[in-house]
């Protein structure tokens, strides 16, 4: 019971989370504080972390470890990459939406991948969300700090969600998770939508 | 010994979506967002009606078909959703949309246990008309991924809704009260049909 009392904390506070109105978040703590917030206030990145942690969870506890290595690790190298390049054609909204869309669907279908396919999964998604990321990690931005904030951040959230659903037992919970992903995908698909019908 | 798995953790981590006008990378500078998409589906009692009823009828039907259709719905409606965002024209929404709520209405009412697949297929379908109305209907200067998020959560909560109300069906006097919860989405949906076609 006492483990689960600083998750029901975070759950009440999340509910009385304030409306972010920036492209990047300013905590006022510094640029490392600032990168962990842009994970969390991007839906983008917020959905693909969840949908990697999730997929990696339902494959067990092997898939989990790799997943939580890869992305975070793939998602410094294309926060770099980003950061050097930028600009970054227009485009890769479309593969960023395709990632957690992709992930979320093989979360839903609980998809029997192999070890193998999670780790690519999990370094095309943080690869193509660091290269997003990278524009804004530039020195005038927040910088490195920010992005080793980022990657921190999605390693703590694929960490924390991935052993949890490994941990569950077969049930609703389970469940939970397919839906779950189930949502993710179909916002995905709804977003290509609007990708499509604000580029005519 | 039986692992202790906690899913309020993962639930807080969910919750986290909340922040509603987060707006960052490519929509920067789009208005409403999450709280629109949450409230959309409820703002209509045709879909709202359909919804919970779709939660009833998996209830009603048990393993796996309780979470087959929450699972199945959502993605349909998505790609519903997909085609009016596209263009797609679909013939006879409403009446689509009136009919799912006879339908599923009927299925809760009579208790009709159809197999799996059919029962999926049907849903399914109904899913790309409400979510065809919707898509089309996306407001312009939205979050577009904010909104569909708070689209398609607030059309599972509808879901669990039903599927809530559907364990009275364990009971004798709730299996009477859900039936009677399937006639009365049916008979909604013969108006909602009067009104489409009137």
């Amino acid at each position: 019971m006492r483990r689960s009392a600083p998750a029901v904390i975070a759950f009440a506070l999340a509910l009385f989370a304030a409306p972010a109105q920036a492209h990047l978040a300013s905590t006022g703590f510094g640029d490392f504080y600032d990168g962990i917030a842009h994970v969390l206030i991007t839906p983008e990145d917020l959905l693909v972390a969840l949908a990697v942690g999730l997929l990696a969870g339902q494959r067990g506890s092997r898939a989990t470890r790799f997943a939580v290595i890869a992305l975070p690790l793939a998602w410094l190298a294309g926060g770099l990459m980003g950061a050097r390049w930028s600009p970054l054609p227009s485009q890769l909204v479309v593969l960023t939406t395709a990632t957690f869309a992709l992930t979320g669907a093989l979360v839903a279908l609980d998809a029997r991948l192999r070890d193998a396919a999670i780790i690519a999964i999990a370094i095309a998604a943080g690869l193509l969300h660091g290269l997003a990321n990278g524009p804004t990690m530039t020195p005038s931005g927040i910088g490195t700090q920010g992005l080793i904030g980022a990657v921190c951040a999605v390693a703590v959230l694929v960490l924390l969600l991935s052993s949890q659903v490994n941990a569950l037992v077969p049930g609703w919970q389970r469940i939970a998770v397919r839906v779950a992903g189930s949502w993710i995908a179909a916002s995905g698909l709804l977003m290509f939508g609007w990708l499509y019908h604000t580029a005519r | 010994m039986k692992p202790r798995t906690p899913f309020t953790l993962p639930g807080a981590l969910l919750m986290l979506l909340l922040p509603a006008a987060a707006f960052a990378h490519q929509e920067a500078g789009q208005a409403a967002g999450f709280l629109a998409g949450l409230e959309h589906p409820v703002s209509g009692l045709d879909h709202m009606l359909a919804m919970v009823a779709v939660g009833l009828w998996g209830a009603v039907l048990g393993q796996p078909a309780i979470w087959m259709l929450p699972v199945a719905f959502p993605l349909m409606m998505a790609m519903g959703g997909l085609m009016g965002l596209l263009g797609f024209p679909l013939p006879g929404v409403e009446i689509g949309i009136a009919a799912s709520a006879i339908v599923l209405g009927a299925m809760v009412m009579t208790e009709r246990r159809l197999p799996l697949r059919a029962a999926v297929v049907i849903t399914a379908l109904f899913a790309i008309f409400h979510g065809h109305a919707h898509g089309a209907e996306l407001p312009e200067g939205a979050s577009a991924l904010m909104y569909s998020l708070g689209f398609v959560m607030s059309t599972g909560l509808l879901h669990a809704v039903g599927i809530a109300l559907g364990t009275l069906h364990g009971w004798s006097a709730g299996r009477r009260a859900v039936r009677a919860a399937g006639g009365g989405v049916a008979l909604a949906g013969l108006f909602f049909m009067w009104k489409a076609l009137a």
